[in-house]
Protein backbone atom coordinates (compact mmCIF):
# COMPACT_ATOMS: atom_id res chain seq x y z
CA UNK A 1 0.00 0.00 0.00
CA UNK A 2 2.90 2.36 0.80
CA UNK A 3 3.95 2.19 -2.85
CA UNK A 4 0.53 3.45 -3.98
CA UNK A 5 0.70 6.37 -1.55
CA UNK A 6 4.23 7.23 -2.71
CA UNK A 7 2.87 7.23 -6.27
CA UNK A 8 -0.02 9.51 -5.32
CA UNK A 9 2.39 11.83 -3.49
CA UNK A 10 4.51 11.82 -6.65
CA UNK A 11 1.52 12.79 -8.79
CA UNK A 12 0.72 15.74 -6.51
CA UNK A 13 4.37 16.84 -6.45
CA UNK A 14 4.65 16.72 -10.25
CA UNK A 15 1.42 18.69 -10.73
CA UNK A 16 2.68 21.32 -8.28
CA UNK A 17 5.96 21.46 -10.25
CA UNK A 18 4.09 21.92 -13.53
CA UNK A 19 1.70 24.49 -12.03
CA UNK A 20 4.45 26.57 -10.47
CA UNK A 21 6.39 26.38 -13.74
CA UNK A 22 3.40 27.82 -15.64
CA UNK A 23 3.02 30.59 -13.06
CA UNK A 24 6.69 31.60 -13.28
CA UNK A 25 6.59 31.51 -17.08
CA UNK A 26 3.48 33.73 -17.11
CA UNK A 27 5.42 36.42 -15.25
CA UNK A 28 7.98 36.56 -18.02
CA UNK A 29 10.07 34.27 -20.19
CA UNK A 30 13.82 34.12 -19.94
CA UNK A 31 16.62 32.03 -21.41
CA UNK A 32 17.60 31.15 -17.86
CA UNK A 33 15.56 28.25 -16.35
CA UNK A 34 14.24 30.25 -13.40
CA UNK A 35 11.28 28.00 -12.64
CA UNK A 36 13.26 24.73 -12.30
CA UNK A 37 15.84 26.42 -10.10
CA UNK A 38 13.13 27.91 -7.88
CA UNK A 39 11.28 24.58 -7.60
CA UNK A 40 14.46 22.67 -6.78
CA UNK A 41 15.51 25.15 -4.09
CA UNK A 42 12.06 25.24 -2.45
CA UNK A 43 11.89 21.43 -2.46
CA UNK A 44 15.39 21.06 -1.02
CA UNK A 45 14.47 23.39 1.83
CA UNK A 46 11.22 21.56 2.62
CA UNK A 47 12.84 18.10 2.53
CA UNK A 48 15.67 19.24 4.81
CA UNK A 49 13.17 20.72 7.23
CA UNK A 50 10.79 17.74 7.15
CA UNK A 51 13.55 15.17 7.63
CA UNK A 52 15.19 16.97 10.49
CA UNK A 53 11.88 17.57 12.24
CA UNK A 54 11.15 13.86 11.90
CA UNK A 55 14.58 12.80 13.19
CA UNK A 56 14.26 15.08 16.19
CA UNK A 57 10.67 14.45 17.18
CA UNK A 58 9.68 11.16 15.50
CA UNK A 59 6.70 12.99 14.03
CA UNK A 60 5.11 12.70 11.57
CA UNK A 61 5.20 8.91 11.21
CA UNK A 62 7.91 7.26 9.05
CA UNK A 63 5.26 6.28 6.50
CA UNK A 64 4.04 9.86 6.14
CA UNK A 65 7.63 11.10 5.82
CA UNK A 66 8.15 8.59 2.99
CA UNK A 67 4.93 9.62 1.20
CA UNK A 68 5.55 13.36 1.56
CA UNK A 69 9.36 13.36 1.43
CA UNK A 70 10.16 10.63 -1.11
CA UNK A 71 6.86 10.79 -3.01
CA UNK A 72 5.71 14.38 -3.08
CA UNK A 73 8.84 16.50 -2.55
CA UNK A 74 11.01 13.98 -4.40
CA UNK A 75 8.79 14.34 -7.46
CA UNK A 76 8.28 18.08 -7.06
CA UNK A 77 12.01 18.56 -7.55
CA UNK A 78 13.72 17.15 -10.61
CA UNK A 79 17.24 16.40 -11.70
CA UNK A 80 16.51 15.28 -15.25
CA UNK A 81 15.00 18.65 -16.25
CA UNK A 82 17.96 20.45 -14.69
CA UNK A 83 20.39 18.31 -16.70
CA UNK A 84 18.58 18.68 -20.01
CA UNK A 85 18.12 22.44 -19.57
CA UNK A 86 21.87 22.74 -18.97
CA UNK A 87 22.59 20.79 -22.17
CA UNK A 88 20.11 22.97 -24.07
CA UNK A 89 21.87 26.14 -22.86
CA UNK A 90 25.21 24.67 -23.99
CA UNK A 91 23.78 23.69 -27.38
CA UNK A 92 22.50 27.26 -27.82
CA UNK A 93 26.00 28.55 -27.13
CA UNK A 94 24.99 30.17 -23.84
CA UNK A 95 28.02 28.72 -22.06
CA UNK A 96 28.17 31.20 -19.20
CA UNK A 97 24.47 30.90 -18.50
CA UNK A 98 24.87 27.10 -18.35
CA UNK A 99 27.79 27.40 -15.93
CA UNK A 100 25.81 29.88 -13.80
CA UNK A 101 22.81 27.53 -13.75
CA UNK A 102 24.90 24.56 -12.59
CA UNK A 103 26.76 26.67 -10.05
CA UNK A 104 23.58 28.17 -8.55
CA UNK A 105 21.84 24.78 -8.45
CA UNK A 106 24.73 23.12 -6.62
CA UNK A 107 25.49 25.87 -4.10
CA UNK A 108 21.99 27.11 -3.35
CA UNK A 109 20.55 23.60 -3.44
CA UNK A 110 22.95 22.58 -0.67
CA UNK A 111 22.33 25.80 1.21
CA UNK A 112 18.52 25.41 1.02
CA UNK A 113 18.68 21.88 2.35
CA UNK A 114 21.03 22.89 5.15
CA UNK A 115 18.91 25.91 6.13
CA UNK A 116 15.84 23.65 6.19
CA UNK A 117 17.74 21.31 8.49
CA UNK A 118 18.68 24.17 10.82
CA UNK A 119 15.15 25.60 10.91
CA UNK A 120 13.87 22.17 11.95
CA UNK A 121 16.28 22.09 14.88
CA UNK A 122 15.51 25.59 16.03
CA UNK A 123 11.75 24.99 16.03
CA UNK A 124 12.19 22.03 18.32
CA UNK A 125 14.36 23.94 20.78
CA UNK A 126 11.86 26.81 20.80
CA UNK A 127 9.07 24.37 21.49
CA UNK A 128 10.93 22.87 24.44
CA UNK A 129 11.62 26.21 26.03
CA UNK A 130 8.03 27.38 25.53
CA UNK B 1 -6.02 16.03 -20.07
CA UNK B 2 -2.65 17.68 -19.51
CA UNK B 3 -2.85 17.16 -15.76
CA UNK B 4 -3.98 13.54 -16.07
CA UNK B 5 -0.98 12.64 -18.27
CA UNK B 6 1.48 14.34 -15.92
CA UNK B 7 -0.08 12.76 -12.81
CA UNK B 8 -0.11 9.29 -14.39
CA UNK B 9 3.54 9.51 -15.46
CA UNK B 10 4.58 10.90 -12.08
CA UNK B 11 2.68 8.16 -10.23
CA UNK B 12 4.74 5.52 -12.05
CA UNK B 13 7.99 7.51 -11.85
CA UNK B 14 7.82 8.04 -8.09
CA UNK B 15 7.00 4.38 -7.45
CA UNK B 16 9.91 3.24 -9.64
CA UNK B 17 12.32 5.57 -7.80
CA UNK B 18 11.07 4.35 -4.42
CA UNK B 19 11.26 0.69 -5.50
CA UNK B 20 14.85 1.09 -6.72
CA UNK B 21 15.87 2.73 -3.44
CA UNK B 22 14.27 -0.13 -1.47
CA UNK B 23 15.93 -2.83 -3.57
CA UNK B 24 19.36 -1.19 -3.39
CA UNK B 25 19.01 -0.80 0.37
CA UNK B 26 18.80 -4.59 0.60
CA UNK B 27 21.78 -5.14 -1.67
CA UNK B 28 24.21 -2.97 0.20
CA UNK B 29 24.41 -1.13 3.48
CA UNK B 30 26.84 1.40 2.03
CA UNK B 31 26.32 4.97 3.17
CA UNK B 32 26.96 6.10 -0.40
CA UNK B 33 23.61 7.02 -2.04
CA UNK B 34 23.90 4.76 -5.09
CA UNK B 35 20.13 4.55 -5.61
CA UNK B 36 19.65 8.31 -6.04
CA UNK B 37 22.72 8.54 -8.25
CA UNK B 38 21.43 5.69 -10.40
CA UNK B 39 17.90 7.09 -10.94
CA UNK B 40 19.19 10.59 -11.59
CA UNK B 41 21.79 9.58 -14.18
CA UNK B 42 19.38 7.17 -15.89
CA UNK B 43 16.58 9.77 -15.85
CA UNK B 44 18.85 12.52 -17.22
CA UNK B 45 19.78 10.21 -20.11
CA UNK B 46 16.13 9.32 -20.74
CA UNK B 47 14.87 12.89 -20.72
CA UNK B 48 17.72 14.04 -22.96
CA UNK B 49 16.84 11.32 -25.44
CA UNK B 50 13.13 12.12 -25.27
CA UNK B 51 13.50 15.87 -25.86
CA UNK B 52 15.82 15.32 -28.80
CA UNK B 53 13.60 12.74 -30.46
CA UNK B 54 10.00 13.80 -30.05
CA UNK B 55 7.84 16.90 -30.06
CA UNK B 56 4.67 14.91 -29.42
CA UNK B 57 2.96 16.88 -26.65
CA UNK B 58 1.25 13.97 -24.89
CA UNK B 59 4.44 11.90 -24.79
CA UNK B 60 6.39 14.86 -23.40
CA UNK B 61 3.79 15.44 -20.68
CA UNK B 62 3.41 11.77 -19.75
CA UNK B 63 6.99 10.51 -20.01
CA UNK B 64 9.00 13.75 -19.81
CA UNK B 65 7.28 16.02 -17.28
CA UNK B 66 5.52 13.20 -15.45
CA UNK B 67 7.65 10.07 -15.46
CA UNK B 68 11.25 11.31 -15.77
CA UNK B 69 10.48 14.49 -13.82
CA UNK B 70 9.38 12.39 -10.85
CA UNK B 71 11.73 9.45 -11.36
CA UNK B 72 14.63 11.84 -10.81
CA UNK B 73 14.92 14.05 -7.77
CA UNK B 74 16.92 17.06 -6.69
CA UNK B 75 15.82 17.51 -3.08
CA UNK B 76 17.07 14.06 -2.03
CA UNK B 77 20.53 14.73 -3.48
CA UNK B 78 20.94 17.76 -1.25
CA UNK B 79 19.57 16.05 1.83
CA UNK B 80 22.07 13.21 1.30
CA UNK B 81 24.88 15.70 0.65
CA UNK B 82 24.16 17.62 3.86
CA UNK B 83 24.24 14.36 5.81
CA UNK B 84 27.51 13.25 4.17
CA UNK B 85 29.07 16.68 4.74
CA UNK B 86 28.60 16.19 8.48
CA UNK B 87 30.38 12.85 8.79
CA UNK B 88 32.13 11.80 5.58
CA UNK B 89 33.84 14.53 3.56
CA UNK B 90 35.30 12.14 0.98
CA UNK B 91 31.95 10.55 0.11
CA UNK B 92 30.43 14.05 0.09
CA UNK B 93 32.88 15.13 -2.61
CA UNK B 94 32.54 11.91 -4.57
CA UNK B 95 28.75 12.04 -4.52
CA UNK B 96 28.55 15.70 -5.51
CA UNK B 97 31.01 15.38 -8.40
CA UNK B 98 29.63 12.07 -9.70
CA UNK B 99 26.01 13.26 -9.61
CA UNK B 100 26.54 16.45 -11.61
CA UNK B 101 29.28 15.11 -13.87
CA UNK B 102 27.59 11.81 -14.78
CA UNK B 103 24.14 13.44 -14.87
CA UNK B 104 25.16 16.09 -17.39
CA UNK B 105 27.16 13.60 -19.49
CA UNK B 106 24.17 11.22 -19.51
CA UNK B 107 21.79 13.99 -20.60
CA UNK B 108 24.23 14.97 -23.36
CA UNK B 109 24.58 11.38 -24.59
CA UNK B 110 20.79 10.92 -24.57
CA UNK B 111 20.39 14.18 -26.44
CA UNK B 112 23.05 13.29 -29.03
CA UNK B 113 22.35 9.68 -30.00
Amino acid sequence: MLYIYVGLGGAIGALARYGLGLMVDSVGTSAFPVSTLLINLIGSFILGWLTHKFLQTGKPSPQLVTVVGTGMIGSFTTFSTFSVETIQLLEEGRIWLAILYVFLSITFGLLSSWVGYRVGTRQRKGGEVG
Amino acid sequence: MTFVWIAAGAFIGAICRFAISQVMKQWSDSSFPFATLFVNVLGAFGLGYLYAHTTHQTIILFIGVGFFGSFTTFSTINLELVRLAMNDRIRFGLYLVSTYLFGLIAAYIGWSI
